[in-house]
């Protein structure tokens, strides 16, 4: 178990590492810099600019300089919001795209395992069908039809809820709820899947045999085999939710990372971008990694090493 | 010849037949998975939709009495079945049908040729890395790691804004993107062929490595990829509709599902049609295509049912 997690974590960081190399020579390589296009600048001015943040410097300098940094911890400075450092953007937008996001995610596991587990208990009755079709529904339907179909619905026609911006806990249930439909359907199909087949297995069988409860078999035998396919699943599932949907923050109006990563990333705002990116990456790895560990906690065949 | 058994005896013409198409492909494995994909009703269905769909792309923008690009000033916003206009018109009086009939005609073209490149990048890779194996195995899945770790929508705007806003650049884009999933599949399915007696026997005889992946292992993986590649085309089709709401999508006057989508949303008050027809079109075909990958996943592995 030990020699697990840090051997994982020795993979990590080399993982980390190039992928902050990739990104970083990426986004150069793309034509184009942070302080072209919103006005004229002179070229004296824009060399002095490009100084100011070692833009002027050869590549492998800079890259040098902004791997030296990163080890410090330090982020840099944003390059397009003049008086903010990444790590302020970050501190700001990342909170609430992980409020959103986190609800999101637990909220559509509950239900898509629920759904799931009663899809695969009624097999191709009535109540399989209705859960697969929603299921199907909820991937085919994207989210940028739902969230202004919902807006329609529920704040324009009948003013329940606010229709976007960022407050109290009525804001975020529409958002929330966009971001779940499309979770709680792959969930349920995955749980499904997976349940139908523990179900057949000798195991359950034996405890069929024993005399045990349907109930007592399925909550206590079957479920925990059910979900392992979904454990893999929803660590990377989980580090997009939280990193923030653009969709839903632009649709709803809210301050989250999704937006500043696009805009960021559309205006070269190099630092922001990497910012951003290796928090995503990270947050990828550690999600993997919470998995695995999962995965073995739930499967006593797994053995870590 | 007497394992074809006696309705297949040598010299009658049903047999000879049968032989010869048996010598081409594993004909009984095949047969198996279309009669049972024929079985299927929502599979069968969701074909005959898609036919009718994919017809309707090729040829109806030849028979629509408006052509998309075609401004009709005296008609901004009609509603569905006024003035000739099917649909409706849009804020520029254009015809929606025949906006809607070339956005379906983009996407499916998006969608179809975005994944022919995600499909021959991730088959060569997986089935180089699964067959070679050992050192080189871990530096391309390593690859196949990092790039997963970088958010998809950091790629996407930075090929955009590398090769700019280029219609067939934009598949290849998309492709690019898509094919680790792909990659990671194949690679898993190689690792089980790779010990199989046909390719013992196949290097015995000195066959050279790249002529047994080329011949022996990527057609054994047709199912999976198969199944792979009907769940990719609705994601592409997703993807390409999401880059179309953040406005690096098809450029006007030109238009896709994801950009009648997005457009139709920002004026959904004053002319629900604009929202309510893309988007049906959108969920229909995406249905379609995921019936169709359930079905034949059902009907290719059907232990998975």
């Amino acid at each position: 178990m030990l020699t697990f997690l840090i051997r994982r974590l020795l993979v990590a960081v080399p993982t980390l590492f190039l992928v902050v190399t990739v990104a970083f020579f990426m986004m150069r390589a793309a034509p184009g810099s942070p302080f072209q296009g919103d006005r004229r600048l002179t070229p004296e001015i824009e060399a002095a600019i490009n100084a100011k943040y070692g833009l002027d410097r050869p590549l492998p300098v800079q890259y040098a300089n902004y791997v030296g940094d990163l080890l410090q911890g330090d982020l840099g400075p944003s390059m397009k919001y003049r008086d903010k450092t990444v790590a302020d953007i970050i501190g700001e937008g990342f909170p609430k795209s992980a409020t959103i996001g986190l609800s999101a995610i637990m909220g559509a596991a509950v239900i898509g395992v629920g759904l799931g587990v009663a899809a695969a208990l009624r097999q191709n009755r009535a109540a399989d069908y209705l859960a697969t079709s929603i299921a199907i529904l909820g991937v085919c339907i994207p989210t940028f039809v739902t969230a202004p179909l919902l807006v329609l619905l529920f704040a324009s026609k009948l003013g329940w809820l606010p229709t976007a911006g960022w407050g109290g806990v009525r804001n975020l249930i529409l958002p929330v709820v966009v971001l779940a439909l499309p979770q709680i359907a792959i969930i349920s199909r995955l749980t499904r899947a997976g349940m139908i087949e523990v179900l057949r297995s000798n195991f359950v069988r034996t405890a069929r045999a024993k005399g045990l409860s349907e109930r007592r078999i399925v909550l206590h035998h079957a479920l925990r085999g059910a979900i392992l396919p979904l454990v893999s699943y929803l660590g990377p599932a989980a580090a997009g939710l939280i990193t923030g949907s653009l969709v839903v923050e632009q649709i709803f109006n809210l301050p989250g990372l999704g937006k500043y990563f696009v805009i960021s990333a559309l205006q070269r705002d190099y630092t922001v971008v990497m910012g951003v990116v290796i928090l995503y990456a990270g947050l990828i790895l550690l999600l993997n990694l919470l998995a695995d560990l999962l995965y073995a906690a739930l499967d006593p065949r797994v053995k870590l090493a | 010849m007497t394992a074809f058994g006696p309705e297949l005896a040598p010299g009658s013409r049903a047999g000879a037949a049968a032989m010869t198409s048996a010598a081409r492909k594993g004909r009984s494995l095949w047969d198996d998975a279309l009669r049972r994909l024929l079985r299927n009703r929502a599979a069968v269905g969701s074909m005959a939709v898609l036919a009718v769909l994919v017809l309707a792309a090729v040829v109806g923008p030849f028979l629509t009495p408006f052509t998309y690009d075609q401004l009709n000033k005296q008609d901004v916003w009609v509603a569905p079945l006024t003035h000739g206009h099917l649909l409706g018109t849009d804020s520029l009086g254009r015809d929606l049908l025949a906006r809607l009939l070339i956005g379906l005609r983009v996407s499916l073209a998006v969608g179809v040729v975005a994944t022919c490149v995600s499909l021959v990048i991730g088959v060569a890779w997986g089935a180089s890395a699964g067959y070679l194996g050992g050192r080189i195995d871990e530096v391309m899945m390593r690859v196949v790691d990092v790039l997963y770790s970088l958010p998809f929508i950091f790629f996407v705007i930075l090929l955009m804004v590398t090769f700019g806003r280029n219609f067939i650049l934009m598949f290849v884009a998309i492709g690019a993107v898509e094919w680790l999933t792909m990659a990671r599949i194949v690679r898993g399915q190689t690792l089980s062929l790779r010990h199989k007696e046909f390719v013992e026997a196949a290097r015995a005889a000195g066959v050279s490595s790249g002529r047994i992946v080329l011949r022996h292992i990527v057609p054994n993986l047709l199912g999976p990829v198969v199944v792979y590649v009907t769940l990719t085309i609705p994601g592409v089709i997703l993807a390409e509709s999401f880059l179309s709401f953040l406005g690096l999508g098809v450029q006007e006057p030109l238009t896709s599902l994801g950009t009648l989508i997005s457009t139709g949303a920002q004026d959904m008050e004053l002319a629900p049609w604009l929202l309510i027809f893309p988007s049906i079109v959108m969920v229909v075909t995406l249905m379609c295509f995921n019936f169709i990958g359930d079905g034949l996943r059902d009907a290719i592995d059907p232990k998975d049912r």
